[in-house]
C-alpha cells in the first residue's frame, strides 16, 4: 500500500525522524490557515502518490500568505501530470503546506529489500533531489549501501559510514546518524516494503531533516496495523482495481482491447504476453487464483467487461484438478447474468475437459474453445479486430 | 533417480486437518505419496485421513521419523511453521502458503541459515517426483515420469509447460515450484545445480518471471557448469514497470527485473529461449532430439 507524503512524514515523525512543521489542506481557507500560522514563507505541496511533483508543477514555494492562497488555488483540483502518473494525471485534492528552510544540501536515503541475501539494505547518496534510478544507472558509485542485520538492526557505525560517505559536515554527523537509525527503525516496525526520503536535508543551520517521505507498506502485514486501514486513499487507485480487489481478483488495466482472464499470475503474466505475439494488444492483467469458482469467474467478466475499450475476452484456465465442466458452467451462467455480447475465446485444460467442451460449444453464446494457448491467442486477436 | 524427493519420503502435513490441508494430503495420499500424519497444534492424539495427528513438528517427527513436511497455515502462521519444522530436523520443507509478510520471511530465513534443511517456497506449488512423491497443490496426472528437470516461479505456468511436455510423450524426473516471492528459499540456481548432478535428469526447462535477478544468476551458472540441454521461458515481457503483477516478487523495479535483460543472459548462456509459453514443450523435444 502506497502512503502520502504527509502521512509517511506523521509515522517517520513519531520515531523521531525529523520533519518540517507542516499542516494538511484540503481546502485553500484551510491552506491560508496554515501558511498564516507557519509565518507566511511557506512550501505548498500537491499529495498525490506519484513522484516527480515538482517538475509538473504541484510544489510551489511561497514568501507570503498571499502567495500561498494563490498556489493552492492552481495546485487544488488541478490534474497533476508527472511521469509515473500516465498522461491523464492525478486530479490534486490534498495539499501539504510546510514551512519554507534554507537549504544547504540535497541527499538521498532509502530502504529497500534486498532479495539475493533477504535482507533489508540501507542506502545513501550525496545525489539528493534526483531521480535514484538515474544515479544508479550513471553513477552507480554515488550509491552507498549497509546492510541491516536481521534483529540487529542498523548500527550506528554503518549510520556513521554513510553519513561521512555521502559528505555529511563532522558536526552534523550526529544527526544524520540519529535519523537514519529512527528511520531503519521505523521502517523494520510499520512493515514497509519501501522507504525513501529525497531529498534529505542538511539545513544551513547543521540540522538535518526529511523534506520528503515515501513510504510502501507490505500489504501481507497490514493485518498488523490496524492504524494503517484509513490511510489508504482509494481516490489514487485505478476504481476497477479498487472493485477487483474487494473479490481477492488480482486485476491491473492495461491499454489494450483484449481482455483476459487467467488462473495464477505466471499464466496470466504468460497469457499477455502471447496475444502481443499473436498481434494483439492485452487490456489487462487478471489473476483469479489457483482455484477459480463460480463467483469469482462472474465478478471477473463483469470488471472486465466494465472497461469500454475491451473487444474480445480470452480465458485460460489450466485447472489440472479443478473440474472443466463445472468451471464451463461457470462461465455460462456468468455470461447469461451479464447478457455478454462480446466475443469470447476459452481455451482450458484440467479433469473433465470434452464436457467442459460441450458445454461451452452448446451455449448458445459467442463462445470459441480453443486447443492451447497458440490456438486461443490467436483466435481471440481474430475477434478483436 | 531424481531430486529431493522420492518414493522413501515421508511427509507430514503442518495445518493438517484444515481445508487447503486436508484437499491436498488426500490428493497426495491418492498419489502414493508415503504420508506419514501431520500437525495440528491442539488436535495431538486424534486421526486424520487415517494418521495420526501431533501438537507440535517435533512430536511428529519423532514418532513418525518424517523427514519432509508441506504447510498449508495461514500467513500469520507461516513463518512460524517454517522454523518449527527446521529445529525439529525435518530435511526438506516445502511451504505453499501465500501472503507471508516479508519480515516473517526475514526472520525465518535467518533462522534456517546454517541449519541441515531445505525450504521450497513460499507461495509457491510444490515439488513432485511423478510417479513417486507429490507435495504440494499441483495436480499430479499430467505429470509423467522420465528425464526432463524443471524449475520454475509459477504453478500454472508449470502446469502448462508440464501438460506440453506430458503431451509429447517426454517425462519429468522433478518439477520444482520454487514460488513468487521476493524471498524465497531455494532459488533458480539451487534447483538447476540438483537437476545438474542428477544423472537421470537428461534437460532441464527454466520457468522465470520479472522481477529481482535470479534468473540471471541461474544463466550465468548454466553457462559456467552445465552440458545438459537447458530451455528457458520468462514470463511478464509485456508486464508494465512499477506494477506488482500478482506473485509479490513479479514487480520491475528501478529498471531492474525486465524479462528483456533475463531472456538476454539466458541467450548468452545457451540457453534456447522460447519466445512464447506454447513453445515450451517442442523446444524441448528439440533440444533432446540434437
Amino acid at each position: 500500500m502506497k502512503i502520502h507524503e504527509y502521512q509517511g512524514k506523521a509515522v517517520l515523525a513519531r520515531f523521531g525522524v525529523p520533519v518540517p512543521k507542516g499542516k494538511t489542506a484540503f481546502t485553500v481557507p484551510e491552506a491560508e490557515a496554515a501558511a498564516k500560522e507557519l509565518g507566511g514563507f511557506v512550501v505548498v505541496k500537491a499529495q498525490i502518490h506519484a513522484g516527480g511533483r515538482g517538475k509538473g508543477g504541484g510544489v510551489k514555494v511561497c514568501k507570503t500568505v498571499d502567495d500561498a492562497v494563490e498556489a493552492s488555488r492552481k495546485i487544488l483540483g488541478m490534474q497533476l501530470i508527472t511521469h509515473q502518473t500516465g498522461p491523464q494525471g492525478q486530479k490534486v485534492r490534498r495539499l501539504l503546506v510546510e514551512e519554507a528552510l534554507p537549504i544547504e544540501k540535497e541527499m538521498y536515503l532509502g530502504i529497500t529489500l534486498d532479495r539475493a541475501s533477504g535482507k533489508n539494505v540501507f542506502m545513501a547518496s550525496s545525489e539528493g533531489g534526483m531521480e535514484i534510478e538515474e544515479v544508479a544507472h550513471h553513477s552507480p558509485e554515488k550509491i552507498l549501501k549497509e546492510t541491516i542485520e536481521p534483529g540487529v538492526g542498523l548500527q550506528p557505525f554503518q549510520a556513521r559510514n554513510l553519513a561521512f560517505g555521502i559528505g555529511v559536515p563532522a558536526a552534523s554527523v550526529n544527526g544524520a546518524v540519529k535519523a537514519m537509525i529512527a528511520l531503519a527503525k521505523a521502517y523494520d516496525e510499520i512493515d514497509a516494503s519501501l522507504a525513501e526520503i529525497n531529498p534529505f536535508i542538511l539545513l544551513k543551520d547543521g540540522r538535518v531533516m526529511a523534506l520528503d517521505a515515501k513510504l510502501n507498506l507490505d500489504d501481507n502485514a497490514l493485518y498488523r496495523h490496524p492504524e494503517f486501514t484509513d490511510l489508504r486513499d482509494l481516490d489514487e487507485e485505478d476504481p476497477l482495481e479498487v472493485e477487483a480487489s474487494k473479490f481477492s481478483l488480482n486485476y491491473i488495466k492495461l491499454d489494450g482491447n483484449i481482455a483476459c482472464m487467467v488462473n495464477g499470475a505466471g499464466l496470466a503474466m504468460a497469457t499477455m504476453d502471447i496475444i502481443k505475439y499473436a498481434g494483439g494488444e492485452p487490456a489487462n492483467f487478471l489473476d483469479v487464483g489457483g482455484g477459480a469458482n463460480e463467483e469469482q469467474i462472474k465478478n471477473a467478466f463483469r470488471i472486465l467487461l466494465s472497461d469500454s475499450a475491451v473487444k474480445a475476452v480470452l480465458i485460460n484456465i489450466f485447472g489440472g484438478i479443478l473440474r472443466c465442466d463445472v468451471l464451463a458452467a461457470g462461465v455460462v451462467n456468468a455470461a447469461r447474468e451479464l447478457g455478454i455480447k462480446l466475443p469470447v475465446v476459452i481455451r482450458m485444460e484440467g479433469t473433465n475437459v470434452e464436457e467442459g467442451k460441450r458445454i461451452i460449444r452448446e451455449s448458445g453464446f459467442n463462445f470459441q474453445v480453443a486447443e492451447g494457448m497458440k490456438d486461443a491467442a490467436e483466435k481471440v486477436v481474430r475477434a478483436a479486430r | 533417480m531424481s531430486v529431493l524427493v522420492n518414493k522413501d519420503t515421508r511427509l507430514i502435513v503442518q495445518g493438517f486437518t484444515g481445508a487447503q490441508g486436508t484437499f491436498h494430503a488426500t490428493q497426495s495420499i491418492n498419489y502414493g505419496t508415503n504420508v506419514v500424519g501431520g500437525v495440528t497444534p491442539g488436535k495431538g492424539g486424534s486421526k486424520h485421513l487415517d494418521r495420526p495427528v501431533f501438537d507440535t513438528v517435533a512430536g511428529a517427527v519423532r514418532e513418525t521419523g518424517a523427514n519432509a513436511t508441506v504447510i498449508f497455515v495461514p500467513p500469520p502462521f507461516a513463518g512460524d511453521a517454517i522454523m518449527e519444522a527446521a529445529e525439529a530436523g525435518i530435511k526438506l520443507i516445502v511451504a505453499i502458503t501465500e501472503g507471508i509478510p516479508v519480515r516473517d520471511m526475514i526472520a525465518a530465513s535467518q533462522f534456517l541459515q546454517g541449519r541441515d534443511c531445505l525450504l521450497i517456497g513460499p507461495n509457491c506449488p510444490g515439488i513432485i517426483t511423478p510417479g513417486e512423491c507429490r507435495i504440494g497443490i499441483m495436480p499430479g496426472h499430467i505429470h509423467l515420469k522420465g528425464h526432463v528437470g524443471v524449475v520454475s516461479r509459477s504453478g500454472t505456468l508449470t502446469y502448462e509447460a508440464v501438460g506440453q511436455l506430458t503431451s509429447l510423450g517426454i517425462g519429468q524426473s522433478t518439477c520444482i515450484g520454487i514460488g513468487g516471492d521476493p524471498i524465497i528459499g531455494t532459488t533458480h540456481i539451487d534447483a538447476i545445480k540438483l537437476f545438474n548432478e542428477d544423472h537421470e535428469t537428461h534437460a532441464i526447462v527454466i520457468i522465470g518471471e520479472i522481477g529481482g535477478k535470479n534468473e540471471e544468476i541461474a544463466a550465468a551458472y548454466v553457462k559456467e557448469h552445465v552440458k545438459k540441454p537447458v530451455v528457458g521461458f520468462i514470463a511478464g515481457q509485456t508486464a508494465p514497470p512499477g506494477r506488482r503483477m500478482g506473485h509479490a516478487g513479479a514487480i520491475i523495479a528501478g529498471g531492474s527485473g525486465k524479462a528483456s535483460d533475463k531472456m538476454a543472459a539466458m541467450e548468452a548462456a545457451g540457453i534456447t529461449v522460447c519466445s512464447t509459453p506454447a513453445d515450451i514443450g517442442q523446444k524441448v523435444k528439440e533440444r533432446l532430439s540434437n
